[in-house]
């Protein structure tokens, strides 16, 4: 079994672009992918697409076939949806495709519009992530059910808003040099403890952005390839998915992410290495809490010591484990179905030397990416090495 | 209360609360849930009973929303919480005390309340 390359990559600019219809979106993406692959669009053996709320947003079911057509792929299309994870759900069923030799080339990627509906139909609908009859109805939202997390992690463990402050001012100044960032703004310590409170004890600046955007890749087997001389010099060496419990209510630990850990496991058991070899990471921080969450479930930081990791510049690209070179979900956006590739594409280009942080790991070969849906019931992690 | 088709176990679960009645749904190995259940997740037992719901509970973790969706509107700034009954944990609005005033590990009744914005039944919490 050989381990899928990545060919190319494309990702819109993430923001707020409430006139541009999904289609357009991630056709943008789509054909930037299949441009910088070399691969010929006939050789497209499927797609497979994440997208959360294109029923809520755009009245829009059926989303597959509509993004083949979209990027010019007659191939057979499914749309996968886990949530913020969709994307990463897709990832996961081309790799499992790839190894099982039923395909050579497989364009992974979502989109999400978002901002058409505004902030408040927005929120709504993406509380619908969480259990209607005994979360939502509790008037649960995504932004509450993280501060009820944060909340147990403070009680827990210890730490403090201020100490989830430094991851937002950690992940803007990263998004500064990314042109696909939503918010490209530095911001202060004081900017982030003075905004205002949305959900107890999270404020404005501890919440990704509400983002329009797509992101594609084009995957393919090692073979293909060799076979077509592209030059794909990254794999995605390991997979792994896990779930949990749909209610917060439900779980026995509320400032654990048990999803997280079982998918970090099976991915690093698949890749052949282990926590301490990863030299980058992309982890899903819709809420800087979930950072926190996120680097302790994939072993980087021991429970109860990754809320410390921002304010002492590990994570930082000037640390010994940058997280979130791109700006994260906090500074780039998240465009929900979309996040999970646009992670991808972010560790992808770092290992190649491509992206404008990748001289924060000059010498990195193993990243990983960490893609959460709901609050981390569904999570994949992928690793992904530099091959010769 | 707005007229809309009831959601089969989890409305007789309210109107058990209502009643003061309430219940919760365990398996032989004693792990605790709210209806509706067929098997346990936790251990794959379908042997499952319905067992009063213990008087109180404690808060385990709380949070003060202002930023609601369209549904709470009126209701915030509120108090959502999850508040551990022992065998199972029920997520409700807490309500009697002043936000600022809600403390994890706070002890609290169950009851069935109205929400401001839509008059819709849902889960409430107030200090014992
Ligand atoms: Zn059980």
């Amino acid at each position: 079994m050989t381990d899928p390359r990545i060919a190319g990559a494309g990702v819109t600019q993430f923001g707020k672009h409430p006139e541009r219809t999904g289609r357009d979106l991630f056709a943008e993406a789509g054909l930037e992918a299949l441009d910088q692959s070399g691969v010929d669009p006939d050789d497209v053996d499927a797609l497979y697409y994440g997208n959360f709320m294109g029923e809520l947003a755009e009245h829009q079911g059926h989303q597959g076939p509509l993004m083949a057509e979209a990027i010019g792929v007659d191939a057979p299309a499914t749309r996968l949806e886990a949530a913020c994870a969709s994307a990463g759900a897709a990832v996961r069923e081309a790799v499992k495709t790839l190894h099982n030799g039923e395909a050579e080339v497989i364009i992974v990627g979502g989109a999400e519009r978002m901002t058409n509906i505004g902030t408040a139909a927005a929120t709504d609908a993406l509380a619908i992530a969480a259990d209607d009859l005994y979360e939502i109805r509790a008037g649960m939202t995504f932004p509450g059910a993280y501060a009820l997390m944060a909340r147990a992690y403070f009680a827990e463990y210890g730490g403090s808003h201020e100490d989830l402050a430094h991851i937002a001012v950690k992940n803007h100044e990263h998004a500064l040099v990314n042109e696909h960032a939503q918010i490209q703004k530095e911001i202060t310590l004081e900017d982030a403890l003075e905004a205002p409170t949305i959900a107890s004890p999270l404020g404005l600046y501890d919440s990704c952005p509400i983002t329009d955007g797509a992101a594609a890749a084009v995957l393919t087997t090692e073979g293909y390839a060799a076979e077509h001389d592209l030059d794909a010099p990254v794999a995605i060496s390991g997979t792994g998915q896990g779930g949990d419990n749909l209610a917060l209510q439900d779980r026995p630990h509320l400032a654990r992410t048990p999803a997280a850990d079982k998918a970090a496991d099976e991915a690093y058991a698949d890749a052949g290495i282990e926590a301490g070899d990863v030299d980058v990471a992309e982890v899903h921080d819709c809420f800087t809490i979930a950072e926190v969450l996120a680097i302790e479930s994939l072993g980087l930081f021991d429970v109860g010591e990754g809320i410390d990791a921002a304010a002492e510049g590990t994570t930082s690209r000037h640390g010994d484990l940058p997280v979130n070179l791109s700006g994260g979900l906090k500074a780039k956006g998240h465009p929900v179905g979309a996040t999970g590739v646009a992670q991808l594409a972010t560790i992808a280009w770092v290992l190649d030397g491509s992206h404008p942080r990748a001289d924060a790991v000059p010498e990195g070969s193993v990243g990983v990416a960490h893609n959460a849906g709901g609050t981390v019931a569904s999570t994949t992690v992928h690793v992904l090495e530099v091959k010769e | 209360m707005t007229e809309t088709t009831r959601n089969g176990e989890y409305d007789d679960w309210l109107d058990s609360v209502e009643d003061g009645k309430a219940y919760y749904v365990r398996c032989d190995e004693g792990h605790g849930w709210l209806p509706p259940r067929r098997v346990c997740p936790s251990c794959g037992s379908r042997d499952l009973s319905e067992e009063p719901l213990p008087d109180s509970g404690e808060i385990a973790t709380h949070t003060t929303i202002t930023v609601a969706t369209p549904q709470f509107e009126d209701d915030a700034p509120y108090v959502t919480a999850i508040a551990d009954f022992g065998p199972v944990s029920i997520t409700g609005l807490v309500r009697g005390v002043d936000p600022e005033d809600v403390a994890m590990e706070d002890v609290v009744g169950i009851e069935v309340g109205e929400r401001e914005t839509t008059g819709e039944r849902a889960v409430v919490f107030r200090p014992r």
